[in-house]
């Protein structure tokens, strides 16, 4: 079991509030959270990564519990070792491509200098083909160099897994279809479990392994069998 | 006319520390301010903005109730240490730290804010401490709107004049800080002193707010 997940969270202000609820149980290489914008997907990934705190219940991943309500576990974000890509990537803006990229080896309080030249950041920067951009700033980049530059920064720590926040959603139709060929054999290569939250129905097809839905304000498996909602309700508190 | 530097000089040493200060000081609560979530935050900003609109005078009187020989704070250094603050330098850098707090804790504060926190976020998932998120991630994008309210609070500091004439007095060569200067040789009569005074007062402002302005808008242009 990869990820065995069941928490509850309140979330919102004074005048729209829900209650999250999440499990569910994954064994996939690949997870997709399925549903529309607005309804929790990314608090559940924020849940994961430890950027959110659950009010109860539990998260484990691979027997190890990284949050555990009944006996105050919380692990937090920073040890955690997963790799996150935000929705609009979140590059740091005052650092230069390989800067970013190069940013979670360092462990200090001072920025990797701009002329670091990390053996891993370099195979990285090749594969992902962003050498010639390395010393560049991220708003001189296009949308998919941002977007591989965030991979890159996520995947060059040896994550455990892979958290997606809408990887493909900032990128025009015909980009996203060739990063979706690219990322698949991204994940075939690095073998390391990813879950990704997605409101596109193509995204869902081409890497959900195993699904998510969006029901009733609570995320959980489909039943076996059971047909896909047109429209995913939410329950407002 | 050698003499009529000292009172520049020593306006800009008082001032100097009285902006290294609040740097350490506003700048921490400009944090806390924008990124806390606590009950009565508001009501703390407000309080610590207080000194810019309090007259200077009453913040003067203020100050010398409190570290006067009979003051609170100042009898405890009279007896502890044998520190008698008032009519010191030090007292004037005081004075001065106080009325420009607000000035560094306003743009402080508005910097750390339009820092994005999923930048934090990211910082923290890629492994880091809260201090190295601080120091590699948030200073570096916020520091120039602080640094414009950091020189806006260095010219008012070196300009003050109220609350330091309650607190140091005028004692030239000790006390008697640019303000203070001008408004003693107008008192004496003496006109050419005091337009020498004014001119490189409002050379030397002229010089920091034009500094201020060249930082401000604060966000990294990249």
């Amino acid at each position: 079991m990869i990820f065995d997940v069941d928490f509850a969270k309140q979330v919102g202000d004074q005048r729209r509030r829900f209650q999250l609820s999440v499990r569910f149980q994954s064994a996939a290489r690949r997870t997709v959270i399925y549903g529309p914008s607005g309804a929790g997907k990314s608090l559940t990934l924020q849940a994961l990564a430890g950027l959110l705190t659950p009010d109860s219940g539990r998260i484990v991943f691979r027997d190890r519990k990284l949050f555990d309500g009944a006996s105050g576990i919380d692990v937090p974000a920073r040890s955690r070792q997963f790799g996150y890509v935000f929705q609009d990537y979140a590059l740091f803006p005052h650092l230069t491509v390989r800067q970013n990229v190069t940013f979670g080896l360092h462990r200090g309080l001072t920025n990797p200098r701009m002329d670091a030249d990390l053996e891993p950041v370099t195979r990285w920067l090749r594969a992902l083909e962003l050498v010639d951009v390395a010393g560049q700033y991220p708003s001189e980049l296009s949308g998919g160099q941002r977007q591989r530059a965030a991979l890159g920064r996520a995947l060059v720590n040896g994550p455990l897994a892979l958290l997606l926040d809408e990887p493909f959603a900032a990128l025009d139709p015909a980009l996203r279809d060739r990063m979706r060929v690219e990322l698949d054999q991204l994940l075939d290569e690095i073998d390391v479990p990813m879950v990704m939250i997605t409101h596109d129905p193509q995204d869902q097809e081409w890497f959900g392994e195993a699904t998510l839905y969006l029901l009733d304000g609570a995320i959980g498996q489909l039943p076996v069998g059971a047909p896909r909602p047109l429209s995913p309700r939410l329950r407002v508190v | 006319m050698a003499s009529a530097w000292i009172p520049l000089l020593l306006s800009l040493k008082v001032a100097g520390w009285a902006t290294a200060i609040n740097l350490v000081l506003a700048v921490g609560a400009g944090f806390l301010l924008a990124r806390g979530r606590f009950v009565g935050r508001e009501t703390l900003d407000a309080v610590m903005t207080l000194p810019m609109v309090m007259p200077p005078t009453v913040l003067g009187y203020y100050l010398l109730v409190l570290l006067g020989r009979r003051g609170w704070l100042g009898s405890w250094l009279n007896d502890a240490f044998g520190i008698d603050l008032i009519f010191t330098w030090q007292a004037a850098v005081i004075a001065a730290a106080i009325v420009a707090f607000p000035l560094v804790l306003k743009s402080a504060r508005a910097a750390f804010e339009g820092v994005d926190p999923q930048l934090e976020k990211a910082a923290r998932v890629l492994g880091l401490s809260e201090w190295a998120v601080f120091f590699r991630v948030t200073l570096p994008i916020a520091w120039r709107g602080i640094l414009a309210g950091v020189l806006l609070a260095f010219a008012r500091a070196l300009g003050e004049f109220g609350a330091t004439i309650m607190v140091a007095g005028s004692i030239p060569g000790r006390t008697q800080t640019l303000s203070v200067a001008v408004y003693d040789a107008v008192q004496a009569g003496q006109d050419s002193v005091a337009n020498f005074l004014v001119l490189i007062t409002s050379i030397t402002c002229m010089a920091v707010l034009l500094s201020a302005g060249r930082l401000v808008p604060g966000r990294v242009a990249r």
